[in-house]
This record gives structure tokens, C-alpha cells and sequence, in this order.
């Protein structure tokens, strides 16, 4: 793809001028990182960052039949959402796998906001389209190019957003969100985030963007705020074993094998793959997504093979140097009865066996 | 920047500084900006033949895996050890405290390698600065 083509979020010059090192990301022109990856990663852990995520998607399921459509697409269960709740799902193909890992929003009974990543926009929109075909009362819209997002994540991150809204952040749970104004524009205002950290999770119309990326980086200057790229969500969301589509699942994997199963509700009602899904629970699970910490020298990163004497075992998934741990720290599917916890495998870099141990997940979860 | 002129300089990011017969060997500060931050350094064992343009190991990043190639050929007679522990070495200090290795240089293999004015004249035809 030219670099032409690529698409910019509303953000592109603030990125430029906070001298962003701008990449190609599923289409997109994002920055990958401003100062430095491990800098950025550190300053969410302590203190708070700003992330640009306009290029995730927006789709919206409106109609009486809402909530039975999205019952039947997507593995968790929806029913459970009230207005101002949030909660990370499946959408699923008949064969139990997924399409996309996505988080619904439940607007009102008749109005859910879905967001999903970027790589998938478009092949969710069409999926989504073809199985509402089967729904009356269903409507499905890309609002994707309607909205920018912005999310601020850390401990500090909270402080820094009261300073901007009159809503009451301290009533605002995780996987809630609220309708408020955020420097003084209508948002979606969202404690979620994909770092392992407290934060939010800001939806603004476009044209809204770029003042309300200054308002919080001015915001945020006496907690030192720094903005954030795509290197940092990535091993922010690593730490926390939080999965990333095209790496830890896509749609080859379940949610059983992938270690989430509690995003399945079998007993909510019929739902593309539950059977499917019924099936492998009861014939069990062949292989599991597991944590690797390594023990001899190496960073296992994806795509890289894991063996248990010299026999191909599985694959390694997403792996690097955790910035915060500082360890060299892999997930991997690995074949069932090698996934316990202190199990010695090796992962295979640069065709040499470096040993590894199966450890527990998540790697990092913030201090309560 | 303005590149040290004790020293000579590849293509391919590397810097040679040579020392009678010895040649110690780096990556440049060019280099070291397009990785990001170095968390991991796999370097040749001490005793190894390096040859000009070959495998000379690898940097990796949070994000990657560099190869490095041998500026020039010889027999590995150091490795940094401090890069071990302190990888960032590399972002902070590469044509310092960063060095890699230093070789028993085979004689006529540093041919062709660039001056710092050469390199800096290579970086500006490549767009970087």
C-alpha cells in the first residue's frame, strides 16, 4: 500500500508536532511512538498517557430486535448490559471462533455502540450486515468516520479527566460509561481502556479532536502527561495479557483455547458457535494460550515455534521485553497437557532451543 | 548530528574505529534512533570469525529483531559486556559506551568505508537528518 493511501485520524498534525514517528497500521498513518516506547509504557504505569485510537471502529446495532441480534452474534451476554454499561465480547463465527474481540455499549434498549479494532472495521461491518439480514428490526451502521477517540490511561489518568468534565468520575465504574460533556463537547465518556491501568476511554466527533487532545495535555502537565503510541499499547496491553486479534486470537481460535471463556455464556440462548464451542469444551480443550516466561537468553516473539524435546509443541503468539517486568515474556498455544503452570519448554530463536517455563496469567495486574 | 571523525562508517549503520590492528565496532546514532529502545543484545562469541558484510549478531527492540552486519572482517577478541545488563547503553552512548565488539582486524578488509563527512552525506541522500 503507498503511504498515500493511508488513512489519518483527525489527529495527524498534533501528532506531528508532538514529534510522532508516524507508521502504517491497518491502513492507518499512526505513530508508533513519540519519545520512546519504554518511556511512554512507564509513564502510563506511573503516571498517565494520552493515546490517540480514532482508528477503531464504530459500529451501531439500533431496532427492537437489537438486543436478540447481538445476543446471536457475539458469545457474551448482552441481556446482562443496562444503559451505561460496557462489557468486552466475542463476535463469533458458527464455528466458535472470532471474527473480531470487540466491547458492546449499551446505549438504551434500543441502541448498542459497538467498538472494534481497526484491522477488522470492515469485515465485521460486512458480517454484521449479512447475519442482520436474517433480523427484522435490526439496523446496522458504520459510524466509524462519526467519531474520534482518545484514551487517557494511568493511575493519574481520572484526576486529569475531572479536570475537564462535570461528571463525576468517582461514580463512573469500570466498564461504565456516561454521556457528559468533555471540554464543553458532547462524549462518550468510558472508564475502559486497554493498558491494565485505571482510565478512560473518550469519544468526540471528529471535528472535536484536536482541541480536545490539547485540552488534555495541558490538562495533564502537572502529572506529567505524555502521549503514547502504538509501541506502548502494545506492551501496556501485553503485560496485562489482554488479547490482541491477529496475534492471540483471530479466526482460527476459540474462546475456550484462548482463556476466555468467561466472555461465553452458553446458558444466555442460541448463538453463532455455541454448539461448536459445546462440543470442544466437552471433547476438551487440544490446546491452551499460556503465559512463558523465559529462562535462558532470548526474547520469544510471534510466530516463533515452542518445543518440548526437540517436538514442535505449539506457537508463540505475542512475546517481547516487558518494559514494567522486566522480563522476556511470551503467550504461546501450547498443546494441552504441557499447559501447567512451571511446565519447562523451549521456544526456538533463530533455530536455537531457548528454555522458557509456563507461568501464570495475567503478567501484571495494577495495585489496587 | 556531526559524526566522529576518528572513525569509519558503512552503509549499513555500523561504525569501525581502529586502534593499530584492532578494529572496535558499533552501531551508529542513526541506528540506534531507527531501533527505539534497545532491550536485548546477542552478540558473536569471543574467538569467532567475522567476515566483511556478514552476521554480526543481533539488536532487538520492544517492537523488533536487527541484524548486525560486520563492517569489516577478523576474529572477535572482546565483547561489551556491560551491554548485557545495561541494553540501553546502545540508545545513550552508541559510539561510546555502547561499542559491541572489537576484532583483530584482517588487514584491507576496512576498504570502502565511508568518512563521518561520507556517512553524514549518505544520511541526508536517505532523508534522515
Amino acid at each position: 500500500m503507498r503511504q498515500t493511501e493511508l488513512k489519518r485520524t483527525p489527529l495527524y498534525e498534533c501528532h506531528l508536532s508532538a514529534g510522532g514517528k508516524m507508521v502504517p497500521f491497518a491502513g492507518w498513518e499512526m505513530p508508533v511512538q513519540y519519545r520512546g516506547v519504554v518511556e511512554e509504557h512507564r509513564a502510563v504505569r506511573s503516571r498517565v498517557g494520552l493515546f490517540d485510537v480514532s482508528h477503531m471502529g464504530e459500529i451501531e446495532v439500533t431496532g427492537s430486535r437489537a438486543l436478540d441480534f447481538l445476543q446471536y452474534v457475539t458469545c457474551n451476554d448482552v441481556s446482562k448490559l443496562t444503559a451505561g454499561r460496557a462489557q468486552y465480547s466475542g463476535l463469533m463465527t458458527p464455528r466458535g471462533t472470532f471474527v473480531d474481540d470487540l466491547l458492546v455499549h449499551k446505549m438504551s434498549d434500543q441502541q448498542y455502540l459497538l467498538v472494534v479494532n481497526a484491522a477488522n472495521k470492515d469485515k465485521g461491518y460486512a458480517y454484521l450486515c449479512a447475519q442482520a439480514a436474517g433480523f427484522s428490526g435490526v439496523e446496522v451502521n458504520d459510524r466509524s468516520a462519526q467519531w474520534a477517540q482518545l484514551a487517557v490511561q494511568g493511575p493519574r489518568a481520572a484526576d486529569v479527566v475531572q479536570r475537564l468534565t462535570p461528571a463525576k468520575l468517582s461514580d463512573i465504574k469500570y466498564y461504565r460509561f456516561v454521556v457528559e460533556k468533555v471540554c464543553g463537547v458532547e462524549a462518550i465518556l468510558a472508564r475502559t481502556g486497554y493498558t491494565g491501568e485505571d482510565g478512560f476511554e473518550i469519544y468526540v466527533h471528529p471535528a472535536h479532536a484536536p482541541d480536545l487532545w490539547n485540552a488534555i495535555l495541558k490538562a495533564g502537565a502537572e502529572d506529567e502527561i505524555v502521549p503514547c503510541g502504538l509501541g506502548a499499547r502494545d506492551t501496556l496491553r501485553f503485560e496485562a495479557c489482554m488479547h490482541l486479534y491477529g496475534n492471540d486470537i483471530d479466526d482460527s481460535t476459540t474462546p475456550l483455547e484462548a482463556g476466555l471463556e468467561w466472555i461465553v455464556k452458553f446458558d444466555k440462548g442460541p448463538f453463532l458457535g455455541r454448539e461448536a464451542l459445546r462440543r470442544q469444551e466437552a471433547a476438551g480443550l487440544k490446546r491452551k494460550l499460556v503465559g512463558l516466561e523465559m529462562i535462558g537468553r532470548g526474547i520469544a516473539r510471534h510466530g516463533y515455534p515452542v518445543l518440548k524435546d526437540g517436538e514442535r509443541v505449539g506457537t508463540v503468539t505475542s512475546g517481547t521485553f516487558a518494559p514494567t517486568l522486566q522480563r522476556a515474556l511470551a503467550l504461546a498455544y501450547v498443546a494441552v497437557e504441557l499447559a501447567r503452570e512451571g511446565e519447562e519448554l523451549d521456544v526456538e530463536i533463530r533455530e536455537q532451543p531457548v528454555r522458557a517455563k509456563v507461568v501464570a496469567t495475567p503478567f501484571y495486574r495494577r495495585p489496587r | 548530528m556531526s559524526y566522529p571523525q576518528d572513525r569509519r562508517y558503512a552503509k549499513s549503520h555500523e561504525w569501525v574505529l581502529l586502534d593499530g590492528s584492532t578494529a572496535t565496532i558499533g552501531i551508529t546514532s542513526y541506528a540506534q534512533e531507527q531501533l527505539g529502545d534497545v532491550v536485548f543484545v546477542e552478540l558473536p562469541a569471543v574467538g569467532s570469525t567475522l567476515e566483511r558484510d556478514g552476521a554480526m549478531g543481533n539488536i532487538e527492540s520492544v517492537k523488533a529483531v536487527s541484524e548486525v552486519f560486520a563492517p569489516v572482517a577478523g576474529e572477535v577478541v572482546e565483547v561489551n559486556g556491560a551491554l548485557e545488563g545495561r541494553p540501553e547503553l546502545l540508545n545513550t552512548d552508541p559510539h561510546g559506551e555502547g561499542w559491541l565488539v572489537r576484532v583483530k582486524m584482517a588487514p584491507g578488509s576496512d576498504a570502502g568505508l565511508l568518512t563521518a563527512a561520507e556517512y553524514e552525506a549518505f544520511l541526508a541522500e536517505e532523508g534522515a537528518h
